[in-house]
């Protein structure tokens, strides 16, 4: 398979009155064509930042990239200037957003917000953009798409607003789609839905989607391979099957063992204890280490390197190292992941 | 949206009503009569013009007749001006004052939504700061020191325009410039906030992730939204305006709306009093009315009467 994106390196800090936060420090990773990468991690782990870098809209001046590349078909986005990368966005690398709700604009028709990108990168003339986006509007499942493009934002649900946001992502084929918890702000309902949909338009155009999520459920239901992180950093990385079947990392074991499950027979939700560090001061070694009850000594001192584990599976954690102490994960986490190899990953 | 409007329009009527009543009797309670500045007349005649101008009548008698002539839309003679209908003397003195209201509200609401659009767009820069400024300075002093100002610099001095008066549209100029001030400030200061907000949003992300330019994402998606808070001031502030001010219209001599009625109040001028604040009134129920529908216009979510199908 042929790599769609790499991110090397990857540094980027945000300027603030009281220092420099480092929100994103030197994550490595890649996406295949057609494949869809779950990033993974609680909130503040610089998930949503590394995506913004990626589409070139860190909040400026505030964000700065420190180093790395992001090359996209060989092509290094860090370097590009802004109107290059107008070019690239909704073009070739597209996003939905979050919250549905706010991220149309309300005085504006759906179907005006749909032909927006098709007549500013296919040079469409507005008779062809319409009918463009009446077929993406039928494509993404909206009935009667010839009278809905004619109506405002507020005239459509939360779960419709949401599937005009994908249309919009998906008017000019982009070879990359991002999307950032794309199913957080729906009902649970209306989120299988959606995920459904964006199985089904995967299909359909073969696209390539990064797909950011606090929700393991999420992941498991449409990732091919999962990236997790921690504090600014990728702490392990590897398939659906790697990572729920196999998981190496004591934060993944935390965040498999918080997983809310229908069958759990434990009075008691697992939580990972304590809070996220403050990323004005990373703290040294291994930022999860305060919060890690099988914490090595050297994870105060020194920072672990990423061990592999397989030609798919990569995890940081000094636990891999092989003079490190044999530790299995906790007795909660194992019987999820014995779950998770019966039903098939699903929660 | 027809039964909407004609809904309004009876709404405003009933206002009018109560309005007319209110001060009608305010005005009777006031201490005087019309004709205590003309200690000329003996105490005879006195009695003969109370009595054709209907004055003797008890109050709730003259309240009936008022009324009876205002549905025929008579507003009666003026007791001060040598026997001209009210109705003359309004749109007399009105033409003047609309003009300039209506030239500053304009003028000054364009520069105002530019200097907050140029302040929002260079947000914390040199450009913000400095429409800011202009911003707090229109709002914090009265247009009459702006007035005095204009007059000395373009009149005095330059004698570009003329210092007072009233006559052809270099007339206008100078009072123009003095009223927009305060729009123009007011204007810039919403447009700014709201702009600075608008640009934040979720929707101008996704403009921007849309590969959209930076203008096209300015005057496209931002200006729109951020508009919507501005009209709910422009309709009190262009009352305001085009009724007149009473100041500006002293300080550039110009016969206009304002000085009428500062006059006609000092006179007891009963029947212009009355002329003249139902003539307010009825503008700013009408513009209320048009600022309803406007909104429709800018923000589809609260069109009226909407086809939601």
């Amino acid at each position: 398979m042929s790599k769609l994106l790499e991110v090397k390196d990857l540094r980027v800090s945000f300027h603030t009155y009281n220092g420099e936060v480092q929100a994103v420090r030197g994550v490595n990773f890649h996406v295949n064509k057609g494949e869809t990468l779950a990033i993974v991690g609680e909130s503040g782990s610089g998930k949503s930042v590394t995506t913004s870098a990626i589409m070139g809209l860190l909040p400026k001046p505030q964000a700065e990239i420190k180093s790395g590349q992001i090359l996209f078909e060989g092509e290094d986005l860090v370097k590009k200037s802004n109107k290059e990368m107008q070019k690239i966005r909704g073009a070739d690398i597209s996003m939905v957003f979050q919250d549905p709700m706010t991220s149309l604009n309300p005085t504006m028709k759906v179907g005006n917000q749909i032909m927006e990108g098709l007549i500013k990168h296919q040079g469409l003339s507005r008779t062809e953009a319409r009918k463009k986006a009446v077929e993406l509007l039928d494509q993404v499942g909206i009935p009667h798409p010839e009278v809905r493009i004619n109506q405002y934002p507020h005239q459509f649900s939360g779960g419709m607003r949401q599937r005009v946001v994908i249309a919009i992502a998906l008017a000019c084929n982009p070879k990359l789609l991002i999307a950032d918890e794309p199913t957080t702000a729906l009902d649970v309902t209306i989120q299988a839905q959606i995920l459904e949909l964006m199985k089904d338009i995967q299909k359909q155009t073969e696209s390539a989607i990064i797909f950011i999520t606090h929700d393991l459920g999420v992941v498991a239901n449409v990732a091919d391979r999962v990236a997790v992180m921690y504090a600014g950093k990728i702490v392990e990385m590897g398939t659906v099957d790697d990572i729920f079947y196999d998981p190496r990392h004591p934060y993944t074991w935390g965040l498999l063992g918080s997983m809310p499950t229908l069958d759990s027979e434990e009075e008691e939700l697992y939580a990972i204890p304590g809070s996220p560090p403050d990323m004005l001061n990373p703290p040294k070694g291994d930022a999860f280490a305060p919060r890690n009850k099988f914490a090595l000594e050297i994870d105060l001192v020194k920072e672990p390197p990423m061990f592999q584990i397989s030609d798919t599976h990569y995890a940081a954690t000094w636990l891999l190292h092989e003079h490190a102490p044999k530790i299995e994960p906790p007795a909660s986490v194992k019987k999820r992941m014995e779950g998770f190899a019966k039903t098939g990953g699903k929660a | 949206m027809v039964r909407y409007v004609l809904r309004r329009v009876v709404y405003m009527l009933i206002t009018l009503f109560i309005i007319a009543t209110l001060s009608f009797f305010l005005m009777k309670m006031l201490p005087g009569s019309p004709l205590n500045a003309e200690d000329k007349l003996s105490e005879e005649q006195k009695q003969i013009v109370l009595e054709k101008y209907g004055l003797n009548d008890p109050v709730p008698v003259q309240y009936v007749n008022y009324l009876a002539g205002l549905v025929k839309g008579d507003l009666g003679i003026s007791f001060a001006f040598s026997n001209t209908p009210v109705t003359d003397i309004l749109m007399d003195r009105i033409g003047p004052s609309a003009q300039l209201g209506a030239q500053a509200l304009v003028v000054g609401t364009i520069l105002g939504v530019l200097l907050g659009l140029i302040a929002a767009v260079f947000h914390n820069g040199f450009l913000d700061y400095t429409s800011t400024i202009i911003a707090v300075i229109g709002t914090s002093i009265p247009n009459f020191v702006f007035a005095g100002i204009l007059q000395y610099f373009f009149a005095s001095e330059l004698q570009w325009f003329p210092v007072a008066l009233w006559g052809d549209f270099k007339h206008t100029v100078l009072p123009t410039m003095a009223l927009m001030i305060f729009p123009m400030a007011t204007a810039a200061r919403f447009v700014r906030t709201e702009m600075v907000e608008v640009m934040g949003s979720n929707y101008i992300k996704t403009a921007r992730a849309k590969g959209i330019g930076e203008v096209g994402i300015v005057f496209k998606h931002g200006l729109r939204n951020a508009l919507i808070p501005l009209i709910t001031v422009i309709g009190p502030m262009a009352v305001s305006l085009m009724t007149g001010s009473m100041v500006i219209e002293q300080i550039f001599a110009i016969p206009g709306i304002g000085e009428q009625f500062v006059n006609s109040v000092i006179m007891n001028d009963y029947p212009t009093i009355m002329g003249t604040t139902l003539l307010f009134a009825a503008l700013f129920v009408a513009i209320i009315l048009i600022i309803d529908l406007l909104y429709g216009l800018i923000d589809p979510r609260i069109r009226i009467g909407g086809n939601n199908s």
